[in-house]
């Protein structure tokens, strides 16, 4: 950033600092990725390979026999494709609740508004609890139901506010004009809000499809039914095995094999990861957008 | 991120002579388009948010389900005390600072030292390049964050497992071995959450006006000097807030993380507060306890972030409301 300015004010102190700087972070970069780059290698290694080389970035011998069992079972192709589609509908559900409260709340004359948005901070700050959410979620008879992984963490506060905040900032000329030529406030933010925010509710929706992929609690508290499970839940089950003790792995079933183990990780991880160079594009210029103060 | 608590700041408007009902009113009509929108998300916060802080007056009775909450019999305070007085309170509020302490301690200022070094770093590719990888692991999954933990640390051929057994000539089972569960706490939280941490010092540090490092360096400051005396006190109102966030959040240890590093051998330290209200709560079914313990986290960390607030603002600190 100061970089430009103060170059030929270099010491010699200060180009060993560089140098040292550049190595460090050059090694800080690798060690963010080379777990994963080795659970990708072993992915595609064989079993005595896995068993036998401590650390490898890339198999001896190519193999995709992993993959195949995986695919070839019906559980793991199962969750992923419910999986898939609950991120989905989860994200349209999640980030039209959002927008639908930023909107009205983006609107300093609102009546009421001063009251809601502190409503919703303080929800940011206390909450009921676990066991509460349960049971409302249980009274609603949404459990061993799919919308118990979308509905109770619908709307984000964080998110919200950011997003009103957004909103706010927008000119207001455009939506005035509209609203001469006769649109009523869905119209508005559907045709003039919505397309001016594009970038920024891309970048929520990626968070929140994160967030509902990534999530282990809602499933793990909201459904018992094995045959719903998601990934993110077999993933434990298959891996899981090597967390305990010899002892307890002494029952009757055989753990499972090393390279599935590596496989799934995989599998559980592609999707964030092909969404991630659309995330990063987005996320520093949109928290920073948001954060803009109201 | 952080400046998106200031919900709002502009002042309030002058009060107007109290409206007429009818007047009011048709200022209502004037707004319903707005109000009809906002309906759904008032419906959700209703719902999943302040519902269950109705619900949790089970904290304060013996609920069975079988008689609804109504029907279940008041006991005031039992539920507390009865935790308050177990020996797994200790436990837990041991357990919990020391996680805590580990995150806010090590965690934290290594995220700052990150964000700083990457400020100094003039290569832009490099930095860029760094940035890109180093904020991957934030988006990965608790889930495959342990699963690659326990891969790491397998026994007889985790390549950490090899390493660390070479270390200390030892061949224990890390992942099982209580004496290891913190370091792999902080080691995992160190690993996901540094760089995506570093996102918010950079972007303080982007605002600062160059034009202060040019006169510095007219004044003859070195590096250090200008890092001292320009950069770090551009990015304290940030560490200030983050500092009052994280306290208030001490007792948020995050479930995910502890309850899947956690296994029948290391819950001695791995129990913290948010999974001993899944234990006792969803596994043991013991609903107005869990409740009770965990309203007594939330009603301690409310106090925590208003009481942090509070200090900053005597010491002329900026606070979050």
């Amino acid at each position: 950033m100061a970089s430009t300015n103060h170059k030929r004010f270099n010491t010699r102190a200060g180009r060993a600092f560089d140098v040292l700087n550049i190595v460090l972070l050059t090694v800080v970069g690798l060690l963010a990725v080379l777990p994963f780059v080795y659970v990708l290698a072993g992915s595609f290694a064989t079993e005595l390979e896995i068993t036998t080389r401590p650390f490898f970035l890339w198999p001896n011998e190519f193999t995709t026999t992993s993959y195949e069992s995986i695919l070839s079972s019906d559980v793991i192709v199962r969750a992923f494709a419910t999986t898939v589609a609950v991120t989905f509908v989860g994200t349209l559900v999640q980030l039209a609740l959002t927008v639908l409260m930023a909107y009205p709340l983006s609107k300093t004359d609102l009546p009421g508004r001063r009251t809601v948005l502190g409503l919703v901070v303080f929800t940011m700050v206390f909450s009921a609890g676990m066991i509460p959410t349960f049971l409302v979620v249980k009274d609603l008879g949404l459990l061993d139901t799919y919308w118990a992984l979308i509905l109770p963490m619908a709307i984000n506060p964080f998110s919200l506010i950011i997003i009103k905040n957004f909103f706010q900032q927008l000119p207001q000329e455009l939506e005035e004009s509209a609203k001469i030529d006769g649109a009523n406030e869905l119209q508005v933010l559907r045709h003039v809000v919505v397309p001016l925010s594009k970038p920024v509710l891309a970048t929520f929706a990626l968070f929140y499809a994160v967030g509902i992929w990534n999530d282990y609690l809602s499933p793990l508290l909201y459904l018992s039914d094995t045959g719903k499970w998601t990934l993110q839940m077999i993933l434990r089950q298959v891996t899981a095995a090597a967390s305990l003790s010899a002892d307890e792995l002494n029952s009757d079933v055989p753990p499972p094999a090393q390279g599935i183990k590596f496989a799934v990780v995989i599998i559980a991880t592609i999707p964030v990861l092909l969404a991630y160079p659309f995330l990063q594009k987005h996320f520093a210029k949109g928290m920073l957008i948001g954060s803009v103060k109201g | 991120m952080t400046t998106a608590l200031e919900v709002d700041r502009e002042p309030p408007a002058a009060r107007a002579p109290r409206p007429s009902a009818r007047r009011r009113l048709r200022a209502m009509a004037r707004y319903r388009w707005l109000f009809f929108l906002m309906l759904p998300g008032v419906l959700y916060f209703a719902l999943f948010r302040f519902w269950p802080m109705w619900g949790a007056r089970i904290a304060f009775k013996n609920y069975i389900p079988f008689l609804g909450v109504d029907g279940s019999e008041w006991v005031g305070l039992a539920h507390f005390r009865e935790f308050l007085s177990n020996p797994d309170f200790l436990r837990l509020l041991t357990n919990t600072l020391i996680v805590a302490a580990l995150t806010l301690f090590i965690a934290f200022p290594l995220t700052i030292v990150l964000a700083l070094l990457l400020n100094e770093l003039r290569l832009q590719v490099l930095k860029r390049t760094v940035q890109t990888l180093v904020y991957i692991p934030h988006f990965l999954s608790w889930t495959v964050v342990v699963s690659i933990t326990a891969l790491l640390f397998a026994i007889g051929n985790g390549p950490l497992w090899t390493f660390f057994g070479w270390l200390s000539g030892s061949d224990a089972n890390m992942l099982a071995d209580p004496d290891w569960f913190r370091p792999l706490i902080l080691m995992q939280e160190v690993w996901k959450n540094t760089g995506w941490g570093t996102i918010i010092f950079l972007a303080a540090l982007a605002g600062v006006d160059q034009e202060q490092y040019e006169a510095a360096v007219i004044d003859g400051a070195g590096r250090w000097h200008r890092v001292r005396h320009i950069t770090i006190p551009s990015i304290l109102p940030t560490i200030m807030v983050l500092l009052i966030l994280q306290t208030g959040q001490i007792l948020n240890t995050g479930f995910e993380q502890i309850y899947l590093m956690s296994n029948s051998l290391n819950r001695t330290v791995a129990d913290v507060f948010d999974t001993y209200v899944y234990f006792a709560g969803i596994e043991q079914g013991a609903y107005s306890y869990a409740t009770a313990v965990g309203l007594f986290k939330a009603i301690v960390g409310l106090v925590l972030i208003f009481g942090t607030n509070w200090l900053a603002k005597r010491f002329n600190q900026q606070g979050i409301f």
